[in-house]
C-alpha cells in the first residue's frame, strides 16, 4: 500500500467523526472551512467516501473526477489567503448535460460516450471563479428527455429513500446525489419539471429560475424555448446561494435577461393563490392532496393569505408541451450525427454514416421525440400542431399574468404522486408525460418555481417524500425564497 | 392514424435507421400522443386565431471573431471520430 492511500484513509477516519454530511449546509460548511474546523480536502474526502459507500446502489454519478483533491487543495489555499467566498471549497455535483472543460459530458447518451468538453459552460466558469470543488457528473434521462432517469443509456438511478423507486428525472442523478449526501449541492436543468419533480421525489429543494435568468451557454439544448439551469440543495438558502452565483446576463446566450435590481422584499405576509379547478384533474394521489391542504393550513398559520384563483387554460399545457418539445428536440438533436464528435458508425457513404450513427447512438425516448417532432413540423402539419401549440401557449402565459396581478405566489403540489417504482411507467409514454402536469405550465410561461419538501407518505415501511411547488411572477425568485424559507422554518 | 410507411418516411427525414420492430413500436406509441395533442385544434377554434405567438426581440453583437484563431483547434480535433492533419475526415457523400 502506498503512502498516499494511507493518508487518505487517515483523513477519512477523522472525517467520519467530524463532519455530519446529512445536516450540512453551505453556510455551516463555509463557517467550518474559514474557522479551520476542517479543510476543503477533508470535506471533499468525506463526500468521496460517501460516494464510494452509497453510489454502487444509487448510481447518481456517471463519472466521479480524479482531480477532486487537487481542486480542494486549491480551495484550501484561497481559504488560507483569506479570500474565500461563500462557495469556496464547497463540493458540488453537475448534471451531465452541462459542459466542464476537459471532462467527459455524455448527457447519458451512447452517441456522446467519449465526448470530452472543449469549453466551460458559463455557469461552470462562474462556479470555478468561486473556487467550488466539482465532484463529478450526474446521471440523467438521455439528453434530459424523461421524468425518471430510466432513459439513461448507462442504467437508471435509484431513489435514496427506496432503492426500488425512481429518483424522478430528468435530473435524477443530481437530486439523488444531494439526497444521498453524496454532494452538498448540485446543478440540474429543467425543461418541464426536470429539477422540481426529482427534488420532490427525493425530499430536497429544487429551483427552476425565470427563463433567461441563468445562461445556458455550454448546456446541451433540449427544448430551447423552455430549458433553464437551476440549483438543488437540502435547504432553500443553499438553493438561493447557488442561484445568486450562477444567474446573470451573458453575451454567449442571447436569451438571458438583465439582472433585476435587488429590490428588498418589503412585505412579509404574502397572498398565495390556489388554482382549485386545476387540482381537480384526475389521477392525483389523495395523500398528495391531503398533504397539500395541510401545507396550506400551515402557510395560513404563518400569516399568509390563501385565496382561490383561476388558471382556466392550464389544463391544455401538456398538449402544448408535447408538440413544442418534440419539435424543438427534433431540431436540436440534428447536430448529433456522428460526424464532428461522439460516436460514429461507418457505413458505405457519408449519408449512411448519419443513419447508422444515430441508430446506434440514440435511445428509445430520444428517437420517439425526434420522429414525433419531425411529424409535427413537416409540411402540411406544421400549422395544425406547432402553430396551434404556440397560440395556446400564449393564453397560458396570460393566465399567469392575470393571476400575478392579484397574488404574490401560486401554490400547487409539485407532482400528482410520490416516486413510482422503476419500470412502472416506462412502457407507457403518455402516462409518463402526465406526471408533469403541475410542472410543465411553468416552463411554458417562463416564470420561476421552486419545489420544497412538505412531508412524506409511508409505504412498505418507507417514508417517501412529497413536495409543494411555489410559483412566482417573472424574476421574483426572491418571493420564492422567502415563502420557502418561511415554510421550512429557515427564517 | 399514422401508418408504417409514414414512420418510415419520418425516419428517413430524421436520418435515423430503424428496424421493422422499432417502427412498429413507434407507431404504437406515437399515435396516442398525436391523438392527445389533437385537442389543440378545438381549443384554438374556441379562442380564435387572432393570438400571435411569442414576443420577438433582436439580440445583436458586433460581427467579429469570438475566439482567437486556433485557440480550440487541438481539443476539437482530438474529439473528432476521424481526422487527418487538423481536418475532419468523412466518407464521400455520393
Amino acid at each position: 500500500m502506498n503512502v498516499k492511500n494511507l493518508m487518505t484513509e487517515d483523513l477519512l477516519k477523522k472525517n467520519n467523526m467530524v463532519i455530519d454530511l446529512k445536516n450540512l449546509t453551505i453556510k455551516k460548511a463555509h463557517d467550518s472551512l474559514v474557522t479551520g474546523e476542517y479543510t476543503s480536502v477533508e470535506l471533499a474526502t468525506a463526500y468521496l467516501e460517501q460516494i464510494k459507500k452509497s453510489d454502487k446502489d444509487i448510481h447518481a454519478y456517471l463519472s466521479v473526477f480524479n482531480d477532486v483533491i487537487p481542486q480542494a487543495k486549491k480551495a484550501d489555499e484561497i481559504i488560507k489567503s483569506g479570500k474565500a467566498g461563500m462557495l469556496t471549497g464547497i463540493p458540488i455535483a453537475v448534471k451531465d448535460n452541462i459542459l466542464i472543460k476537459d471532462k467527459i459530458a455524455t448527457s447519458a447518451s451512447k452517441i456522446l460516450e467519449n465526448y470530452v468538453a472543449t469549453y466551460d459552460a458559463t455557469v461552470i466558469e462562474k462556479l470555478k471563479k468561486e473556487g467550488v470543488v466539482f465532484l463529478g457528473k450526474t446521471n440523467m434521462d438521455e439528453f434530459a428527455m424523461g421524468g425518471s432517469t430510466e432513459n439513461s443509456a448507462y442504467g437508471p438511478t435509484k431513489n435514496p429513500h427506496d432503492l426500488e423507486r425512481v429518483p424522478g428525472g430528468s435530473s435524477g442523478g443530481s437530486a439523488a446525489s444531494v439526497a444521498g449526501n453524496m454532494a452538498l449541492v448540485a446543478l440540474g436543468s429543467d425543461t418541464g419539471g426536470s429539477i422540481r419533480q426529482p427534488a420532490s421525489f427525493c425530499g430536497i429543494v429544487g429551483l427552476k429560475p425565470t427563463y433567461g435568468a441563468v445562461s445556458r451557454y455550454g448546456v446541451m439544448a433540449m427544448g430551447s424555448s423552455l430549458d433553464q439551469i437551476g440549483p438543488f440543495g437540502k435547504t432553500v438558502e443553499d438553493a438561493e446561494i447557488l442561484f445568486n452565483v450562477i444567474k446573470g446576463q451573458d453575451r454567449m446566450d442571447s436569451t438571458t435577461i438583465p439582472d433585476k435590481k435587488d429590490e428588498k422584499l418589503s412585505i412579509n405576509k404574502l397572498k398565495i393563490g390556489v388554482p382549485r379547478d386545476f387540482l381537480k384533474i384526475g389521477g392525483i394521489d389523495k395523500d398528495i392532496i391531503q398533504n397539500f391542504e395541510d401545507s396550506l393550513s400551515k402557510l395560513k398559520k404563518l400569516g399568509h393569505e390563501i385565496v382561490d384563483i383561476e388558471l382556466p387554460n392550464l389544463k391544455y399545457s401538456l398538449a402544448v408541451y408535447y408538440v413544442i418539445v418534440p419539435a424543438e428536440v427534433s431540431s436540436n438533436m440534428a447536430r448529433y450525427d456522428g460526424m464532428r464528435y461522439g460516436k460514429r458508425v461507418s457505413g458505405a457513404t457519408g449519408i449512411e454514416d448519419y443513419f447508422l450513427s444515430r441508430q446506434a447512438g440514440l435511445g428509445r425516448e430520444v428517437k420517439r421525440r425526434i420522429i414525433l417532432g419531425t411529424y409535427v413540423l413537416s409540411s402540411g402539419y406544421y400549422d395544425a400542431y406547432y402553430n396551434k401549440a404556440n397560440i395556446v401557449r400564449e393564453i397560458i402565459k396570460e393566465d399567469y399574468k392575470k393571476a400575478f396581478k392579484k397574488v404574490d405566489i401560486i401554490a400547487t403540489p409539485t407532482t400528482p404522486g410520490i416516486a413510482f417504482k422503476i419500470g412502472e411507467k416506462i412502457d407507457d409514454p403518455l402516462q409518463m408525460y402526465l406526471e408533469d402536469i403541475f410542472t410543465v405550465p411553468i416552463n411554458l410561461a417562463g416564470v420561476p418555481a421552486i419545489s420544497i419538501p412538505s412531508g412524506t407518505k409511508k409505504i412498505d415501511g418507507k417514508d417517501l417524500p412529497i413536495g409543494i411547488q411555489f410559483i412566482a411572477d417573472y424574476s421574483r425568485e426572491d418571493k420564492l425564497f422567502f415563502v420557502g424559507k418561511n415554510f421550512l422554518g429557515e427564517l | 392514424m399514422l401508418e408504417i410507411k409514414d414512420i418510415e418516411k419520418l425516419a428517413k427525414l430524421a436520418r435515423i435507421e430503424l428496424t421493422r420492430e422499432e417502427m412498429q413500436r413507434l407507431l404504437k406509441e406515437v399515435d396516442p400522443i398525436l391523438d392527445y395533442v389533437t385537442q389543440l385544434k378545438e381549443i384554438v377554434s374556441k379562442i380564435g386565431e387572432e393570438k400571435k405567438a411569442g414576443e420577438l426581440r433582436n439580440v445583436v453583437r458586433n460581427d467579429e471573431n469570438q475566439n482567437e484563431t486556433g485557440a480550440n483547434t487541438k481539443n476539437i480535433v482530438a474529439g473528432m471520430p476521424n481526422s487527418q492533419d487538423n481536418y475532419l475526415k468523412v466518407e464521400k457523400i455520393l
